[in-house]
């Protein structure tokens, strides 16, 4: 989600993201309940075939899937060590297709139209859900992620430089302060522009 | 241009006043407020759209009662910060612009082109869909500038914004200001940024202590510090 988007004019990238995050909680779903490997692998190939029409580049697509990859590298042999080698690929299969489903649709979709669909399916909840605070909720989280990683880093930085790595100490005191002070800054930027009740 | 009425205006965080019966009045196209840490400019000027409420005094923006009518006045007050990470909220150079058009309540396709438009003018296009989090100095200011003034406000109001960036940013950014047709106020402690201004104010310890036309502002200024 942060930063992820590709733009394009493929048939994934105009429809509907409404559209797009429902068929992507269904196929996660039946994916979860699936326990044939044949009906598995089969899912996957068309996950695949999935991404062909959306004109993604590869290292994009490979930069979403790698990471999973890792977790997998470990998950896999522990899992055939105790249940299988049926149940260790089920569970690979499962998850590699869940992420590829899940980046196709962040690749494809930005951010701004995931938060009008929440917006639309939180509509008919309005007397007790206020949709455009649930949705600036969500974009200020996604927006502090790579706020909250520049403060650690340069955190982590600034107490290499004071010869003070092992210590807890000089690295949550500074993070926790400046992540408050954003905090408030981020508050204040927002009263400015006009998002203040 | 708008009317910022500054009536004997006064503020503190604790024991320290950090703005002290402050009356001003400003209706001039460009005036830049200058002063040393802690001397109440940025304070001053967050009054201007009520990021502050003074503690005694009143702020008034064509009329209009900055503690009573905040919302109102913010719409006609855009704010420009520092530091522009803190301004900028969407995950795309795009998106951020858009994003202030949400509670404007446009035609989708009015507020398109609007955006678009921005971006051409700030030359921010070819960056339009990039992560807004990955952009230089220079231009993540730019994107603040272009997010606020997506939304056509009479008055700017900026607060530092090229302290942050090296020379050459800090002259592109410079240039975006010069260009500006609104009314803008802007606090700085980069004086030739002030040279071609209409006004300059200089603060010290909370009170005016100068003010004037730049030429005899500024000296007053380099005066006071030495």
């Amino acid at each position: 989600m942060i930063g992820v988007f590709h733009p394009g004019d493929s048939l994934v990238h105009r429809a509907p993201a409404l559209v797009k995050l429902g068929l992507l909680a269904v196929a996660v779903t039946v994916v979860a309940l699936q326990g044939s490997l044949l009906a598995l692998g089969v899912a996957a190939v068309a996950t695949a075939l999935l991404f062909l029409p959306a004109g993604l580049p590869a290292r994009a697509v490979w930069g979403q899937i790698a990471p999973i990859l890792w977790v997998l590298a470990f998950a896999v042999p522990v899992q055939w060590l105790f249940a299988g080698w049926e149940a260790a690929a089920t569970m690979a299969l499962r998850l590699v297709i869940a992420v590829a489903l899940a980046a196709l649709y962040t690749l494809t979709t930005p951010v701004t139209a995931t938060l009008d669909a929440m917006q639309t399916l939180l509509r008919p909840f309005r007397r007790w859900i206020d949709a455009d605070r649930v949705g600036l909720t969500l974009a200020l989280a996604i927006r502090c992620v790579p706020l909250l990683a520049d403060i650690v880093r340069e955190v982590l930085e600034a107490r290499r430089a004071r010869g003070a790595e092992g210590s807890i100490v000089a690295l949550a005191v500074p993070v926790i302060v400046r992540a408050l002070q954003t905090a408030d800054h981020l508050g204040e930027a927002l009263i400015a522009r006009g998002f203040d009740d | 241009m708008s009317r910022i009425e500054f009536d004997r205006v006064s503020h503190d965080f604790g024991a320290e006043p950090i703005v002290d019966g402050v009356s001003l009045s400003l209706t001039e196209h460009r005036v830049g407020i200058v002063g040393a840490n802690g001397s109440g400019k940025s304070t001053l000027a967050r009054m201007i759209n009520g990021l502050v409420t003074p503690k005694s005094g009143r702020v008034e923006v064509d009329g209009l009662d900055v503690a009573r009518r905040g919302r109102e006045v913010r719409r006609r007050v855009g704010f420009v910060f520092t530091n522009a990470d803190n301004q900028i909220v969407m995950p795309t150079v795009r998106e951020d612009v858009a994003f202030t058009l949400r509670r404007h309540k446009l035609p989708a396709e009015d507020a398109a082109a609007r955006v678009e438009a921005t971006l051409e003018r700030f030359g921010l296009t070819a960056l339009a869909d990039r992560p807004a989090h990955r952009l230089s100095g220079g231009q993540k200011q730019l994107l603040a500038l272009a997010s606020v003034l997506v939304a056509d406000p009479a008055l700017v109001v900026a607060d530092e914004p090229t302290t942050l960036l090296d020379a050459r940013n800090a002259r592109l950014v410079a240039e975006h200001f010069a260009a500006l047709e609104q009314q803008l106020v802007v606090v700085s402690h980069q004086l030739e940024l002030l040279d071609d201004f209409d006004r300059v104010i200089v603060m010290e310890s909370g009170r005016v202590v100068a003010d004037d036309e730049p030429l005899p502002a500024l000296a007053a200024y380099r005066a006071l510090i030495g």
